[in-house]
């Protein structure tokens, strides 16, 4: 307990973080009559302030201004490619756009939800299985996450229905009932809403997919394809495909967000307080190290506060989780050389590269036009869909047209095709054509763990409240160059069946590495990951620290490897299946629920 | 129904179909007024005095504005746009002092791809680039950068764009950088802002601004989309 703390009265749950994971936990808790406090650093945030129209959709102030991001000049992590590098703060907004203010990244999202694949849940095991244990590299720390598909299958489709999520389903009960994605497993119910329409650059994406003999099918996206209430009682209004989703609070309603889809609900509710512009500095713990007492954090006046609590769920961004357990002393961290320790290890990111196809010049693509979980996709290449024994790397990716509005200083910025000035009359031309007639096509891919990709803290770096940054150290490594290359070869073909007049295939380049400075994407996971074993998981596969029992972490940082599908449809699942066992075991029972 | 659930509720519940049909209301004929196409001429700017740039800075503003995005066939240019406004109004506001990036110290050079390390805020990059490149003017040609032809221009900022200029600490690619991505800002970003004036930015791209609601529009493949552009104030090209 910091000295100088004021010392609050005591609640039963203390909630870190204001987004997804952290409005379903503390939804939960209070259903479970529990007393919860949730800290968001951030400012409180609302459809009727953030996302009102017209307002609200003004490109420069939202994508270029970060109005609903982190702000960087409080705290920010400094990133190196290897272990013999100096490590240098990430000082301006790039590479990943981390949220911030309640609703958290769940604020400003897309909307792609995702269920995660059942071999991706257990990747060690399957890999070994099909390809034996020599097949995965010198370096690479696959593993299983100790939950199955099955296990989790009753919170995927929970989140779903919160989220009012769109889609089209293959399978119902072991029935194919639909035109889903053949490679998906059997749900217990369908999609709560039917597909959003494709826009006409996926339209075109499924048929040429199809042609091609991939098997194309409609993004699962959190945003509502009609008008819909969820299991709250929270109404969601049609998604008009306005354009403004990433980066934006939808004026419509229309994307699901915990602003949107819970809080309503958890404001209400007398059992629960919402603190906004309050900055948690670390879990405390007793004399025993063993048990957290609850957190300090930094109030709106600039106060040091101590909050008691008798459960502790950190809910912050994957790599504010794994900071926060850090600076807390919270798990083993984790040593790269000795190859020990579990908090900081399996870091890991996504393995995105765009590609753009040119149409005929009469045909307009109208890239305005979007939703942000819209699209269409096809999985052939995705997960354990295809045999990896031949080619010789884990992983794979999924390949979609998933537009979600193309604005006009984002245009200017795309440019034109490679080699295009930057600007002048050439830039013009090229970027206007660009806009009007071509699509853009994404291998949204695995990003697999290795030994000597990691997070610990900053040595010299500090924060606005004098702790130290946390260190990323990350690089693209053989497999997964080599994985993204054979997948976005496969596009080509389905160029060539769209009528391309002109193909520019994005593709990972050997040798080059991870660049700060493009944005890339903001899925970053693992560093603090669930699993069976804590000699190589921070966390149980309840989430819940292994060291600290009233300690719950719920976030991407669960993720032993990376994914090729969207982070957030899992994030929910997870904090689903916690909180259930929190409520059926936990809270009578307090104490390890794994041995 | 819940009780009192109406007060939470996303559409019916809120005001805002109303305020937004108001809006669109204001928009009523929009299609048919056409649309301020590029003459392919660079218009002056609307008469405007800097508040944070001075007159060396100002003159240099204008000339390299008129060739990162000069007028031609294609549509208007970065001076008709208005850009040098924008960019100057933006001096003003915090993100120009630098109030969203991580400015601790120390300041360590590192490889590129690590990513901007300089302890200047934007409005510093312009003082020193600015400076920077009439310095580099005057010594090559004996005239500061407005004062060049534009073919030599576009050599200077071809040269600074690809960091062969140096100025003081500041690499000239990074100041270019910041040149292109403001200017890019001004021509394409709400006229709220200062820059896009008359729409022309939207346009020439074609895209359609604040309208933001393509419900009847999405399945129209392939098709040219006929209303003009909007602002965020109501403003229609």
């Amino acid at each position: 307990m910091s000295d100088d703390a004021r010392r609050l009265k005591p609640v039963d749950v203390v909630v870190v973080g204001g987004g997804w994971a952290g409005s379903i936990m503390a939804k939960e808790m209070t259903e479970a009559g529990r007393t919860v406090v949730m800290l968001e650093r951030g400012p409180d945030r609302s459809t009727a302030g953030e996302g009102a129209y017209p307002a609200s959709i003004d490109e420069l102030e939202a994508n270029f201004r970060y109005k609903l991001f982190q702000d960087l000049s409080k705290s920010t992590v400094t990133i190196r490619n290897n272990a013999s590098q100096t490590a240098l703060p990430y000082r301006r907004m790039a590479a990943f756009l981390p949220g911030e203010g309640v609703g958290g990244a769940g604020l400003h999202w897309s909307g792609v939800h995702f269920r995660m694949p059942p071999d991706d849940l257990r990747l060690r095991s399957r890999v070994i299985e099909k390809y034996g244990a020599k097949f995965i590299p010198e370096g690479m720390n696959l593993q299983d996450y100790g939950v199955s598909y099955e296990e989790l299958e009753p919170f995927f489709d929970r989140a779903e229905k919160v989220f009012g999520t769109s889609g089209e389903a293959y399978k119902v009960n072991g029935q194919v009932v639909g035109q889903g994605n053949v490679f998906a497993p059997s749900r217990s119910d369908h999609f709560p809403l039917p597909p959003l329409k494709d826009v006409y650059t996926a339209h075109l994406f499924r048929k040429a997919a199809a042609e091609v003999g991939f098997h194309p099918y409609s993004l699962p996206a959190a945003n509502a394809s009609q008008q819909y209430t969820n299991p709250y009682g929270v109404q969601m209004g049609p998604c008009n495909f306005c354009g403004y989703c990433s980066g934006y609070a939808c004026y419509m309603y229309s994307k699901a967000s915990p602003n949107v889809n819970i809080l309503p609900v958890l404001r209400r509710h007398p059992l629960f307080e919402l603190r906004p512009n309050c900055h948690v500095l670390k879990v405390e713990r007793d004399s025993t190290g063993t048990r957290a007492t609850g957190v300090t954090y930094t109030d709106a006046e600039g106060r040091v506060v101590t909050q008691p609590a008798e459960i502790v769920i950190l809910t912050a961004f994957q790599f504010h989780n794994v900071r926060l357990m850090l600076l807390s002393g919270i798990g083993r961290p984790y040593d790269p050389v000795r190859n020990e320790g579990v908090v900081g290890r399996n870091f890991v990111y996504q393995n995105v590269t765009t590609s753009v196809v040119w149409l005929d010049p009469r045909v307009e693509t109208n890239q305005y036009i979007g939703a942000g979980g819209g699209g269409v996709a096809f999985d052939d290449f995705n997960s354990e869909n295809f045999d990896h024994g031949p080619l010789g790397f884990v992983g794979g990716s999924p390949v979609w047209v998933n537009q979600a509005g193309v604005r006009a200083i984002a245009a200017a910025h795309s440019g034109g095709p490679p080699g295009t000035p930057r600007w002048g009359s050439a830039w013009k031309a090229g970027m206007i054509d660009t806009y009007r007639h071509s699509l853009r096509i994404d291998a949204h891919g695995a990003n697999m763990a290795y030994r000597d990709v990691y997070l610990d803290l900053d040595p010299t770096w500090k924060d606005a409240y004098g702790q130290p940054l946390l260190r990323m150290t990350f690089d693209w490594k053989d497999n997964d160059i080599r994985m993204n290359r054979y997948v976005v070869d496969k596009i080509g073909n389905v160029a060539k069946a769209m009528g391309a007049r002109n193909v520019h295939l994005g593709m990972r380049e050997f040798g080059r590495p991870f660049d700060t400075r493009q944005y890339q994407t903001t899925h970053l996971g693992g560093g603090a990951v669930m699993g069976t074993d804590p000699q190589t998981s921070a966390l149980n596969r309840y989430m819940q620290s292994w060291d600290v029992h009233n300690v719950f972490v719920i976030g991407a940082n669960a993720f032993p490897q990376g994914t090729g599908y969207n982070p957030t449809g899992m994030v929910a699942a997870l904090a689903y299946w916690a909180a259930h066992h929190i409520r059926t075991t936990y809270l009578a029972h307090p104490g390890p629920l794994a041995g | 129904m819940a009780p009192g659930r109406r007060q939470f509720l996303g559409i019916n519940g809120s005001g805002f179909i109303s305020s937004r049909r108001r809006f669109m209301q204001g928009l009523a004929g929009v299609a048919a007024c056409g649309t301020v196409s590029g003459t392919g001429a660079a218009a002056p700017p609307t008469p405007y005095t800097p508040v944070f740039f001075n007159a060396a800075e100002w003159n240099f503003l204008l000339a390299a504005c008129d060739r990162l995005i000069p007028a031609d066939a294609n549509g208007p240019g970065a001076l008709a746009l208005d850009v040098p406004r924008f960019i100057d109004q933006q001096m003003t506001t915090p993100y120009a002092q630098g109030a969203q990036w991580y400015m601790a110290a120390p300041f360590v050079q590192g490889p590129d791809n690590l990513g901007y390390q300089l302890p200047y805020p934007p409005r510093d990059l312009y003082r020193r680039g600015i400076a920077g490149m009439n310095a580099h003017a005057t010594t090559r040609h004996a005239k500061p950068f407005a004062a060049l032809a534009p073919d030599v221009q576009d050599d200077l900022l071809r040269a600074a764009e690809g960091g062969r200029l140096v100025f003081g600490d500041v690499p000239s690619a990074a100041f270019f950088d910041q040149l292109l991505a403001n200017v890019m800002e001004g021509a394409f970003s709400d006229p709220i802002h200062g820059g896009n004036t008359g729409l022309g930015g939207w346009t020439m791209l074609g895209f359609p601004g604040a309208r933001a609601d393509f419900m009847d529009w999405v399945d129209r493949y392939g098709a040219h989309y006929p209303l003009g552009s909007v602002s965020i104030t109501g403003e229609t090209a």
